[in-house]
């Protein structure tokens, strides 16, 4: 089933061969010229050779999500015309080498075979790496794409290297552009036309906007061990924490990160860790040691396929249990669950207040494709963002007590250097903070940090968002990365509304239970084996979802399979 | 003095432990170099040293087991005005928490820590530690230990800590003035303190050590860090040495991160920063 609203425009070839910054080129070219975009990435878990791709999803209003279909493929190697192909449309452009021994045979006849001498025109320039600018020139000329916005990104990208590098590049952008012209201009289309009006856009990641949310909320310390997907976070901070004055800390190890960040936090700084569900495992212990000594933390979880190194560079949505239920015990978790680059910006910032104001460790729970597909957006306004720093003192207190017990579960928080008496404790501990094991003290502690839940669920409660009709007769539930492709469904679906859960922890129970009541037919979208959500809504609403769409085979979840899903069941 | 830094609670230590003295020589150093609730913090692993801090009167954090030298490293890059303590044993820091200690070496954090060293697993009742002698009968190793013992001060000079030093729980004046000097120290320092366990090691007694711990005098030169090694890895009749093992003058972790040279971390607030900069690269 296609979806032809939108037009996706793909890259493949070797790691090595710039297919991701040709693809992020591109995409700055569509929305210099008024397009929206989602690219979406796949590559293996390897630094040279293999196989990657990038695609570029372009309309004229917002894309949220990446297609099945591909309309428009450069194929830098025989793997990426094997791989995808098949992909192709009727009437679909494949662009390849003049000059390799591209095997075309058994494609469709009806595809437009566009043979451009990309490697002999880099060479000619002086370097085989410009093989990709030539052919994003070629491709621009047939998406009907002004050359002049491709030369000024060009010039931007390759700004603090050698002018060479740019003269270079944009020669090669030129030879490309006018060698499609002229052969092949008569089926250009006008995908990239730049429109009428153009309003400024920003392209980002989950990663870059995690990043971005982290310094712009006041973030200071973030430790982080590197691990896919969520290494990006990392490198888009360390750049810029003298300018803004924050410490980025590579630790041994995860354990050793979130400790680190604990730390951090006791003394008063805004703290963040980020890793994916393996380095998670390691920071299980740490996450209930911030929860039992009221420690602010917030924790970015990028999840990608498991069990131990599974997928390292797919996507899957399996740690919402784990994350719900990691750690011995109990203790109030607040857990978050953007479903794009916008809400990951916004949610990490909110992060930021909720763990300072309850005290206790909030985790974003993203995937590896909301930290690595880009998307654009209006550029993201934080003027209505409020720090809030909750029930802090900096100054000295007298008789202070660390752990006092209070009705809303929120006791005032001190930090070392004052001359006040701190103690912290992973013991149960009294209102001081002092060793206890006498059952009534346990008790209250426990009630105290557990209220602390409520009182969250009553002040600062992540509502669930509904898309879509008030009312229809089948409603789509799901989370996460899914939001983009449900969106891009329910633009060519009737009768469909969709809820997008954004908090797994405290749980929006009575307006899930609300909403789900309302459709005849509800199917659970989620990538994952076990319809982890599901499960979630049946034991906070006891409503049991019957029809679910599960997949959990490392790739996305495409507006067409979901169109296909409620169309044919 | 020394009164003002007891708590509430009463210590729970066996009578005869060692954890009495070096609770106490804590104190004395604490109040001969003026540490307190506005310029100090310890930190604590579990075990039966982590116990301290709830008679000490001093800010504290206990973590988790095999932990606290991370949670420290957080406070000190967060405060470097603070002094940081890592009060730690045997278990915690060389088995359970092994690669902090290493990496923190390495890094040279201006950290103090004491090692609580008795050889054994005293709260969960008597098993082998990682510094237990070979042959150790314990209730883990019923048939004695096979396993060859850590010299953790040769580990911590070989990891690059600055400052390695031992000390023994039955000379509180002693250990008082090695822990000043320690936290003097610009850099990683680390005391391993032989602590005798009354109740379950019955080898590393305080009669074992008055018999075989002899102090370093002012001919060793404690900046030759292969001599250093060398001295690190004596361990036997009359052959246990006591005092300034090695000592380096090294740049610490915290002197080279730029931003927090001027001020500490925390001095200032966080804030809601522009970020329009940053969003001009995705533009």
């Amino acid at each position: 089933m296609s979806h032809s609203a939108l037009f996706t425009f793909k890259i493949g070839g070797q790691a090595g061969q710039g297919i991701k910054s040709a693809g992020l080129i591109l995409a700055k070219v569509a929305t210099r010229s008024g397009y929206g975009i989602f690219n979406h990435t796949e590559y293996p878990s390897l630094v040279r050779g293999g196989h990657n791709v990038m695609s570029v999803t372009v309309a004229a209003g917002k894309v949220a999500a990446p297609t099945q279909q591909t309309n428009f493929l450069v194929a830098l190697d025989q793997e990426t015309v094997k791989r995808h192909a098949a992909e192709l449309p009727e009437n679909g452009f494949l662009l390849f080498d003049a000059g390799s021994s591209m095997n075309t045979e058994g494609l469709g006849t009806n595809l437009h075979l566009c043979p451009v001498p990309l490697l002999k025109t880099a060479r000619e320039i002086g370097n085989d790496l410009l093989t990709n600018t030539v052919a994003l020139g070629a491709a621009l000329a047939l998406l009907g794409g002004k050359l002049e916005i491709l030369q000024q990104l060009l010039a931007e990208e390759f700004a603090d290297k050698k002018p060479i590098v740019v003269t270079q590049n944009q020669t090669a952008a030129e030879k490309g552009f006018n060698f499609a012209h002229d052969q092949f201009g008569k089926f250009a289309l006008q995908i990239l036309t730049p429109r009428p009006e153009i309003a400024p856009q920003i392209i980002v990641n989950g990663n870059d906007a995690i990043a971005m949310g982290a310094i712009a909320a006041g973030m200071q310390f973030a430790a982080i061990y590197p691990m896919t997907p969520i290494s990006n976070i990392m490198h888009n901070l360390t750049p810029w924490q003298q300018k803004y004055r924050f410490i980025f800390k590579q630790p041994e190890d995860e354990i050793a990160g979130i400790n680190m960040a604990i730390g951090a936090s006791f003394a008063g700084a805004r703290s963040l860790v980020a890793t994916s569900g393996g380095g998670f495992c390691l920071m299980a212990e740490g996450y209930g040691l911030a929860g039992m000594t009221e420690t602010p933390l917030v924790i970015i979880e990028g999840m990608r396929p498991g069990p131990a190194t599974g997928l390292p560079t797919w996507s899957e949505q399996g740690d919402l249990r784990f994350v719900l239920h990691a750690h011995q015990g109990n203790f109030p978790k607040i857990i978050l669950a953007p479903g794009d680059p916008e809400e990951a910006f916004r949610f990490t910032m909110e992060a930021f207040n909720l763990a300072d104001i309850y005290q206790t460790p909030v985790v974003v729970l993203v995937d590896k494709n909301i930290c690595e597909d880009d998307q654009s957006f209006p550029p993201f306004d934080i003027s209505g963002y409020k720090l809030d720093r909750g029930e802090f003192s900096g100054g000295v207190r007298e008789n202070y007590q660390r752990y006092a017990l209070t009705e809303n579960g929120i006791s005032l928080r001190a930090i070392p250097g004052h001359d006040t008496f701190i103690l912290a404790n992973s013991d149960e501990h009294d209102e001081t903070g002092f060793s206890t094991e006498e059952a009534e003290m346990r008790r209250k502690q426990m009630d105290k940090r557990m209220q602390k839940l409520e009182t969250c669920r009553k002040r600062d409660l992540f509502s669930p968002i509904l898309y879509g009709p008030k009312e229809a007769e089948t409603t789509i539930i799901s989370w996460g990365s899914n939001k983009g492709s449900i969106l891009e469904a329910l633009k060519v679906l009737d009768g469909v509304n969709y809820l997008h859960i954004t908090s797994a922890s405290p749980f929006p129970a009575t307006t899930v239970k609300e909403q789900l009541s309302k459709a005849k037919h509800l199917i659970n979208i989620e990538n994952n084996f076990t319809a982890q959500m599901g499960g979630l809504i049946r034991e906070k609403t006891g409503l049991e979802i019957t029809d679910n769409f599960l997949k959990y085979d490392g790739r996305p979840i495409y507006p067409e399979e979901i169109i296909n899903k409620v169309q044919n069941g | 003095m020394v009164e003002n830094l007891n708590t509430s609670c009463f210590p729970t230590w066996c009578p005869g432990c060692g954890n009495f003295a070096i609770w106490a020589a804590l104190k004395n150093a604490a109040t001969q170099a003026g540490w307190d609730n506005a310029n100090t913090a310890l930190v604590a692993g579990i075990g039966c040293h982590g116990h301290l801090l709830n008679f000490t009167k001093i800010t504290s954090f206990e973590g988790l087991h095999g932990r606290a030298i991370p949670v420290a490293t957080g406070i000190k890059l967060a405060n470097t005005d603070l002094n940081v303590f890592v009060i730690t044993g045997d278990g915690d820091c060389l088995g359970e928490g092994g690669n902090h200690l290493i990496h923190s070496c390495r890094r040279n954090h201006d950290l103090t820590i004491l090692l609580h060293d008795n050889g054994v697993y005293g709260l969960t009742t008597g098993q082998t530690s990682p510094v237990s002698p070979r042959g150790f009968k314990s209730k883990s190793t019923p048939f004695g230990n096979p396993d060859e013992p850590f010299r953790p001060l040769a580990l911590a000079i070989t990891a690059g800590a600055t400052f390695a030093a031992r000390g023994y729980a039955g000379d509180i004046p002693g250990l008082s003035q090695l822990i000043i000097k320690a936290n003097n120290h610009k850099g990683l320092a680390i005391i391993d303190i032989l602590q005798p366990c009354v109740t379950f090691n019955k080898e590393y007694t305080h009669q074992f050590y008055q018999e075989n711990i002899y102090h370093l005098d002012e001919k060793y030169n404690p900046h030759d860090k292969m001599a250093a090694l060398a001295k690190a890895w004596e361990w036997g009749p009359k052959q246990i040495p006591l005092g300034i093992l090695y000592e380096e003058d090294r740049p610490t972790a915290e002197s080279q991160i730029s931003q927090i040279v001027p001020k500490p971390l925390v001095y200032e607030p966080p804030l809601r920063r522009d970020i329009s900069e940053l969003l001009k690269k995705y533009s």
